[in-house]
Parts: structure tokens; sequence; C-alpha cells
């Protein structure tokens, strides 16, 4: 799950690390009053689940309250890759004398939380690490003992040649673990992290993804999901127990297992159709997913046709075909469907199909063609 | 021949009494695995199907019944600690079903589990299966016969789909071993690519991968450096969005943003055989049989 900047800003405050102040507005009412509140220049910042918002003009300088109503007017209702504003954080203008970065992941290949930091820090971190490697200093945590205060402190040190700049830091590393930690996280960071004029380090941006694995023992954290940031589609489909994430194409797909319902989506298109979505109806399958994942996919007016790909291991295709014909009766579809079913409790689900004007394939490459020529036709 | 399972696994249910847990035991012994023990807390004392015992705890089962081998169907809340309870016991191979496992769980069990020199296969992951000897998991054991050919993947229902169209060609296998699609998980590509390569009996390896990770890349290396038996290799992925990414950290760290293109390119340099689609396994393994 990815939560906003605003968010994850108030986890790390929570925890003690140096945040300026700061509020969202959904409005550009709210953002000139809290514009107010704070006095002096602020930054109006759009609260998106995206990279680069800066480059995409999501992000502006506002030196009074009237400035930030306009800014917030103009960033509010914008796109940045795919995704509509719906709030901007409102938050004073730092001054800022350098600009470090500041990372903790869950490193796949290590098996461990491994920080990264360093102090060429600001929007091109990345370049960073692809030009100059050495620039970046990286620390892999033993998951047995946690970050020691002298590694926190070593970080600190290649960021900060002053004494008073790399305690501050060796703080702010020690909290943003315990934060990430504490919040189910497998990814933290703070870029920048910036040096005031007056030698003050402070994060003045944050990002943190979280593991939905970690949600169920994290009420407080899942409470922060914005549905509104996602499509509806996602949403009604993560109640009802499936994963779906739409895309473009005309082929929906509906598919038990991950792994599967990646190479299905693959097939539709290496015979000549593109995929509208994938969706996983996971393992112990009910016939009421079916029925909920059809109607995810019917609500996608791009759709021509619906493919069903299950290969029966824990899933009953029986199960699979009562909830085909279950949705049918409940919702109008008119479009065509090819479906494939192989494995559990197969001869049912033909009978099952057959009994109600469907027929069913077993062959996983000719299922796909025909979805696709179905599109096709239907185009 | 075979890996990690055969005729002297010793197999303890963990979670037995529960809804997937008795459902896959009787799917089990009906194959054919030796399930010596079932564990449930609370219910020692007690038998499954009347003549499985059941303990309180791993370690019972390891004294009393003589278990090597456990495999886990309890919730993914309780799943860490009762992964870490059969290395506590002394078992050798674990296999962890459950899936939904919070990842930092997994990352403090991991260490624990080495140190205790046992393996793990998981989690999240549908385990393993030596076809006519033995089976831990959840994989159909009507999809799969004996051969040559050793399978490892990190998918459940698309392991099922190669397997499938292998048997019904006529190519058998050794083991096929699902290690399970979670980011930290006990047992990689390597390992299993190890055991296949030291397998007298295995002749060729099929390897199925998907986007995310370097774990391909990694076990394309291996395969140049140290393999003798051909593999042929697929990735799952190739029209999956590039994720809405956020933050920097993953790409730095790995230098890679695990795409289908770069893994099947590794493939390609490292002389593995490439499968366009799951239906190409079976040309380019018999060809190499």
């Amino acid at each position: 799950m990815n939560i906003h900047e605003y968010q994850a800003k108030e986890i790390l405050r929570s925890h003690g690390v140096p945040v300026p102040p700061g509020r969202v507005a959904t409005t550009p009412e709210e953002a000139e009053a809290i514009a107010k509140e704070l006095g002096g220049r602020v930054v109006v910042k759009a609260q998106v689940h995206a990279g680069g918002r800066g480059k995409a003009g999501g992000v502006k300088l506002a030196d009074d309250p009237a400035d930030a109503r306009a800014k917030a007017e103009k960033i509010l209702g914008m796109g940045i890759k795919g995704l509509t504003v719906e709030k901007v954080l409102v938050t004073p203008a730092e001054e800022i004398s350098s600009e470090a970065y500041v990372g903790i992941v869950m490193d796949r290949a290590s098996q461990a939380n491994v920080f990264m930091v360093s102090s060429e820090g600001g929007v091109d971190i990345e370049e960073v690490a692809a030009t100059n490697p050495d620039a970046i200093t990286k620390l892999r945590v033993d998951p047995r003992y946690g970050l020691l205060p002298h590694q926190a402190m070593s970080l600190a040190w290649s960021l900060y040649d002053d004494t008073s700049l790399a305690r501050q830091a060796a703080g702010i590393i020690t909290k943003l673990y315990e934060a990430y930690l504490g919040a189910g996280g497998t990814l933290a960071e703070i870029n920048p992290l910036i040096v005031t004029p007056e030698g003050e380090v402070k994060a003045i941006d944050a990002k943190m993804n979280i593991d939905d694995n970690a949600l169920f023992r994290l009420p407080k954290v899942e409470a922060l999901r914005d549905t509104s940031a996602e499509p509806p589609s996602e949403t009604k489909a993560r109640d009802a127990g499936l994963t779906y994430i739409k895309l473009d194409g005309q082929v929906g797909c509906c598919v038990n297992g991950a792994g599967l319902a990646m190479a299905t989506m693959d097939m539709v298109k290496h015979y000549g159709g593109e995929p509208a979505n994938f969706l996983d109806i996971g393992g112990s399958s009910n016939p009421e997913k079916v029925v909920a994942a059809l109607e995810i996919m019917t609500a996608d007016p791009n759709v021509r046709a619906i493919l069903f790909n299950i290969f029966g291991g824990i899933t009953r295709c029986d199960d699979v075909a009562n909830g085909i014909v279950e949705a049918t009766k409940r919702i109008d579809i008119d479009l065509p469907i090819a479906i494939r079913l192989t494995g559990t409790n197969e001869e049912e689900a033909v009978e099952i199909l057959q009994a109600n004007g469907f027929s069913a394939m077993t062959d996983m490459d000719e299922a796909v063609k025909r979805a696709v020529a179905l599109a096709t036709d239907a185009a | 021949m075979s890996i990690f399972i055969d005729d002297s696994t010793r197999l303890v249910v963990q979670g037995i009494t529960g809804r997937d847990g008795s459902f896959h035991t009787r799917q089990m012994r009906e194959y054919g695995t030796r399930v010596v023990a079932g564990v449930t807390p609370g219910k020692g004392g007690q038998t499954f199907d009347g003549d499985v015992p059941v303990f309180n705890t791993v370690a019972e089962a390891v004294r009393e019944a003589g278990a090597n081998t456990s495999v886990i169907y309890v919730p993914a809340a309780f799943a860490a600690d009762a992964v870490l309870e059969a290395a506590d016991a002394g078992i050798g191979l674990i296999v962890c079903i459950s899936e939904g496992v919070p990842v930092q769980d997994m990352m403090r069990a991991l260490p624990y589990v080495r140190e205790k020199g046992a393996r793990l296969i998981g989690p999240n992951c549908p385990g393993l299966i030596t076809p006519g000897s033995c089976k831990v998991g959840i994989l159909p054991g009507q999809i799969v016969t004996p051969g040559p050919v050793g399978v490892v993947s990190r998918s459940g229902t698309l392991t099922y789909e190669v397997v499938y169209q292998l048997t019904r060609a006529g190519i058998g296998q050794t083991t096929c071993v699902g290690i399970g699609g979670d980011p930290l998980i006990g047992t990689n590509f390597v390992d299993c690519l190890e055991a296949f390569e030291a397998d007298p009996d295995t002749k060729a390896v099929c390897m199925i991968g998907e986007i995310g990770g370097t774990d391909e890349q990694t076990a394309a290396d291996y395969v140049r450096d140290r393999m003798t038996k051909p593999v042929v290799g697929f990735i799952a992925g190739r029209t999956a969005p590039p994720g809405r990414r956020m933050g920097h950290a993953g790409a730095i760290i790995s230098g890679s943003e695990g795409t289908a293109a770069e893994k099947m390119k590794a493939f390609r340099e490292c002389g593995i055989a490439v499968a366009e689609l799951p239906a190409d396994f079976v040309e380019l393994v018999r060809e190499r049989l």
C-alpha cells in the first residue's frame, strides 16, 4: 500500500523526526487559510501516489496566502502520471543550505533491510546511483540485532563532517528505522533531508510504502488508505478478495494465481490482443468472487470479450462455473465469454456450463486465441 | 532419485486440524506421503483420521513420531513462528504453504532457520512433489508423472500448467518445486538448480520465473558458470504495467527494475533456452533430453 507524503510525515513526526508543520487542503480556499496560519512563504505540494511530482509541476512555491490559493487552484485537479490530484499539502518554505538523501528498503537479494544515504540528495538521486554509485553509502541491517547506534552514527558521518549535524542525522536515521518497522514498511525515504542556515537537520519530504500483509495487525496504518487515489474498480476488487489492476486493452482476463494470470496476459498479447486487466481470483475461490470479478470486468467500457483461464488445484472448477452462471442471472452480460477450465472438478464444471448454454475448453492456447478473436470481431 | 523429498520423508503437518491442513493431509496420504504426525496446539493426544497422532508441539512430533520434514498450513499471523518452531525442533526441511506472511516476520525467521541448519521452502508456495513417491504441499498429484525433468517455479498454477503439458507430452519429472512468490523466501532458484545438477536422474531443468527482484538473473549466472545440464526458462509478466513506483530505493539497491525483458535477456546470454509461451516448454525440453 502506498501512503501520501503528508501521512508519511505524520508517522515520522510521531516518532520524533523533525518535520516542518503543514496541513492538507482539498480546496484553494483551505490552502489559503493554512498559508495564512503558517505565515511567510509556503510550498504547495500535490499529494498523489506517483514519483516525479516536482518535474510534473505539482510542487509550487507561494509568496503569500493569496498566491497559495492561486497555486493550489492550478495543482488541484491536475493529472500526474494518470492520477488526478485531489489534495495538496501546504507547508512552510524552508531555507536550505544543503540536501541529502536517506532511505531504507526491504531488499530481496540480501534478505534484510538496507539503508542508503547520500550527501547528494534532491530530485536526481537515481541519476546519482547510476553515474556515481560511490556517492551512496549502503548498510545492511542485521535482522537479528536491528540498527545499532554506531551504525546510525557511521551513516550520519558519511553525510556530514560537522559533529552537531552528524548527531542530529544519526537521531533521524534511528527514528526513521523505528517508524519504518512500526508502520510495517517495505520502503521509507527522506529526500531531501536538509540543513538550514541555522544548522538544523530536517526532513522536508517523505515517502513510505507499506507491506499489505502486515496491515491486519496495524489498523491505524490501514486507516491511512486513500481510496480516492486509486480507481474505484480496484477498491471494489480488494473488498471482494480479488487482486485487480486495470489496463487499457480489450480482453478481460479472469485467472486463478498471479503467475498464470500474468502468463495469460502475455499470451493474449502474443496472439494479437491486448489484456484489459490483471485479475487473480486467488486460491480458494467461491462463486461470489467470480460474480464480483465479472461485475468489475463488464463495467470496464473498453472490454470487448472476457476470458476465463482456470487451472483447478485448490480452486474448484465447479465453483467458478457456478459463479459464471450466477453472475449472468444477476447482471446483464452482453459480452462474449471464452472459458477454459481444467483440473479439480472439471467434469462437474463442464456439465454446469453446458446446462446453461456455455461451452468450455480445456486447452489454454485455444481459449486465448478464441478470446482474442471474439474481442476483434466485437470491435 | 529426486531432490529434497523421497521415500524417506517422514512428514509432520503443522495445522493438521484446520480446513486446508486436513484436506491436504488426506490428499498427501492418498498420494503415498508418509504423514507420521500432526501438530495443533491444544489438540495433543487426539488422532487424525484414526491413525495420525496429533501433538501440541513440533518437538513432540520429532521425538515421538520421528518426523524429519514439516509442512505448514497455519494462518499468516502465526506462520513465521511455526517455521521457527519447526527449526527449533530439529526439522531438516520446512515447507511453508501459508500466504500473506508479513515480510518483516520472514526477515527475522530466515537467519534463525539457517543457523539451525534447516532448509525452508516458501512461504506462499505450493510445495513440492516427487512423482510416484512423495508430495508435500498442495500440488495436484494427477498432473505429474515420473521422468527425467526437474521443475522449479516461483508460481503456483502456472507451474501446474507447465507440468501438465509436459506430462501430456509424455515427459516426466524427477521433482517439481514451487519456491513461492514472496519477496523473501527460504529456498531460491540457485538452491534448486544446485540440487538438480547434483541429482543423477535429472537430465534437464525447467525454470519458471516472474517479474520483480533479481533472483532469475542470479540463477542465469549460476547456469552459465556451474551447470552442465540444459535449462529451459520462462518469465511471466511481459505485459505487466510498470508500477506507479514511488521512491527510488528499490531501483538504487538492485540497479534493476526486475522487468521480464531484463530477465529474458539474462537467460539468453547465459545459454538458457527461453520459452515464449508455456506451451513451448515441451519442444524445447524434448530437443535437449
